[in-house]
């Protein structure tokens, strides 16, 4: 009983997000991969069971081939570029710069927009073929014509790279900022005394700071990655409907499940997207609350 | 300040070497200055260029308008394509506000509790749930969407903006938790322990005690929660069945994400969109950042 006056009211409290949080995620994604489990189609979840046969007539189509290879590209070029740039982008910023506030603030304001304004944007301005406009007209005029190209529109089987342009302007200010924090939380202590026995700049970062950013480095590698496999407003958004060139699990989700009523298939690329970003985001959650624990 | 702090080369003699600054200087120092400052340039371009695209074609004559000339500033100001798609995106704004405004509070307000009770309170097995919390800030909504079409058509919460609402309030509730946990963490537990001595309840500490000092961590959980219920796209798309209920993401996506549409009624549409968003960024961007970094589990 005493244990209950002490506990009690901060339970009761707590207690209604914790059921919802319980139902809409945790519920949700159980219900879901059981509807994986049957043979749920137009618009409808069906009770039935019909074990893994929707995973392996997944496995075995194309499309979803496709989707994974495009994704991984997609993962590939989009993770590189962002984390090159916001570390490019943090050392450029990280001390006695003029105008700091107003250049990060650049650099940070597309993740204020909507990702579907983002694409549309975007969309024309790497418009390919003719008239030349958009990006290809920069490249054009500053005789840069090597980088001219179609873009999303090539039909390349590297085409879905070029979303990443468009990604990374929308996440490298992120990236950047937690650099810059990373940078900023070395203690100065530690910079003085390496200076103090001689050491120039390039060699201060070299020695003291980079060695202290690899959990900076790894959470922004956890984040873009879990990103770049749930993107999905920003191909929406580019797109035209129907190119499977382009196509992500993520796309093939939606358009299966709420174009077609594919129930069962859906949850299937569903279950098997929450099960890759779970790969990454575990880990990188037991990492963080442990060593909170620690301090 | 050390011998060996300063290159002689790069103060003239008569000069006093500047104080407190331990570097030693290359001779290659202000070849550097310039090169960081051209490079920053290079990326302030690359940044606002789209923002630049935006405003320019949204503001020129439609005549005038093609995607050859995007980068030209237009010869006369016209507001034709605002005049053009206003009506259509008028209502999405109307229920974006309707819905982010009453969605941000709520998260925020029990993120506000559980964060307390999280970092103040701990129940026994409190660091067993507080990480399944956290797991909720990074599932892919894929993964939701079909249970919760299903969910919501039973309880009669499909269609309008009410679903819409408490699915957002749902989902805004790992962060805002975060949020408010990490700022109470900070808060000297000498405070909470006085006020117990004093015969205070936990509901009672947490209103007269926590609740005055969380201002900072309500504007950052409301700030970020505003922007994410605005920019939302799936819950949205998933949710109202009737166009007289379509977020502006919707409607945006509907009027300006088909091939046919005009480049200046796209461009025009796109920034009335992102204009809310982009304004809260502006005044209020400092909250906005510590949301941003909180996200990262970087507190």
């Amino acid at each position: 009983m005493r244990r209950f006056r002490r506990w009690g009211p901060a339970l009761l409290l707590v207690s209604p997000s914790l059921l919802l949080i319980g139902l809409f995620v945790y519920g949700f994604a159980g219900w879901n991969a059981k509807v994986s489990t049957s043979t749920s189609r137009g618009y409808q979840i069906s009770d039935d069971y019909i074990g893994t046969d929707n995973y392996e007539k997944l496995f075995a189509d194309e499309r979803f081939g496709l989707d994974v290879r495009n994704v991984l590209i997609f993962t590939l070029v989009f993770v590189l570029g962002a984390m090159a740039t916001g570390l490019v982008l943090a050392l450029l910023l990280e001390r006695g710069i003029r105008f700091e506030s107003f250049f990060r603030s650049s650099f940070i304001f597309p993740m204020a927009l909507s990702l579907i304004a983002v694409g549309i944007v975007w969309r024309w301005l790497l418009k390919g073929g003719e008239p030349v406009g958009g990006l290809n007209k920069v490249f054009d005029s500053l005789g840069l014509d090597f980088l001219v190209g179609d873009w999303y529109q090539s039909g390349s089987s590297w085409a879905i790279a070029s979303i990443a342009l468009p990604a990374g302007w929308a996440l490298s200010g992120y990236i950047m900022a937690l650099f810059l924090a990373g940078i900023r939380g070395v203690p100065d202590e530690l910079r003085e005394a390496a200076r103090v026995d001689g050491a120039n700049e390039p060699r201060v970062f070299w020695h003291i700071v980079r060695p202290m950013l690899w959990p900076v480095v790894m959470s922004a590698l956890v984040i873009l990655a879990h990103i770049s496999l749930k993107t999905f407003d920003l191909l929406l958004a580019i797109v035209p409907k129907g190119n499977l060139g382009l196509d992500t699990p993520a796309m093939y989700m939606w358009y299966t499940s709420f174009d077609g009523g594919f129930y069962g298939r859906g949850a299937t690329i569903a279950t098997l997207l929450l099960a890759g970003i779970a790969l990454v985001i575990v880990p990188y959650i037991w990492y963080s609350v442990r060593s909170e624990r620690k301090k | 300040m050390s011998a060996a702090t300063l290159d002689d080369t790069t103060v003239p003699k008569g000069q006093t070497p500047r104080k407190g600054h331990g570097r030693i200087r290359s001779r290659w120092a202000p070849y550097v200055t310039v090169l960081k400052y051209a490079l920053l340039l290079f990326f302030l371009v690359f940044f606002l260029m789209p923002v630049y695209a935006l405003v320019v074609t949204s503001l020129k004559d439609p005549a005038e308008v093609g995607v050859d000339t995007v980068w030209n500033l237009p010869s006369t100001l016209s507001f034709d394509s605002f005049a053009t798609v206003w009506p259509k995106l008028q209502d999405g704004l109307v229920n974006s506000l309707m819905l982010a405004i009453p969605a941000s509070l709520i998260s925020s307000l029990l993120g506000a509790a559980n964060g307390f009770v999280l970092s103040k309170w701990r129940f026994p097995g409190a660091d067993f749930v507080f990480p399944l919390i956290l797991f909720g800030m990074f599932i892919p909504y894929q993964s939701v969407l079909i249970p919760m079409t299903e969910t919501m058509s039973f309880l009669g919460l499909k269609g309008g903006l009410d679903g819409l609402i408490l699915v957002h309030i749902i989902y805004g509730l790992p962060l805002t938790t975060l949020i408010f946990r990490s700022y109470f963490a900070g808060i000297s537990d000498e405070i909470v322990e006085a006020a117990e001595v004093d015969g205070a309840g936990m509901l009672r500490t947490f209103f007269h005690v926590a609740l005055p000092v969380a201002p900072p961590a309500f504007a950052v959980a409301i700030i970020w929660q505003f922007t994410s219920a605005w920019n939302d796209f799936l819950f949205g798309a998933v949710l109202t069945t009737n166009r007289a209920y379509w977020p502006v993401t919707i409607a945006l996506n509907n009027i300006a994400g088909g091939q046919a549409v005009p480049f200046n009624e796209a461009m025009a549409s796109a920034l009335i969109a992102c204009l809310p968003t982009l304004l809260v960024y502006i005044l209020l961007g400092r909250f906005f950042m510590r949301g941003l970094m909180a996200g990262a589990l970087k507190g």
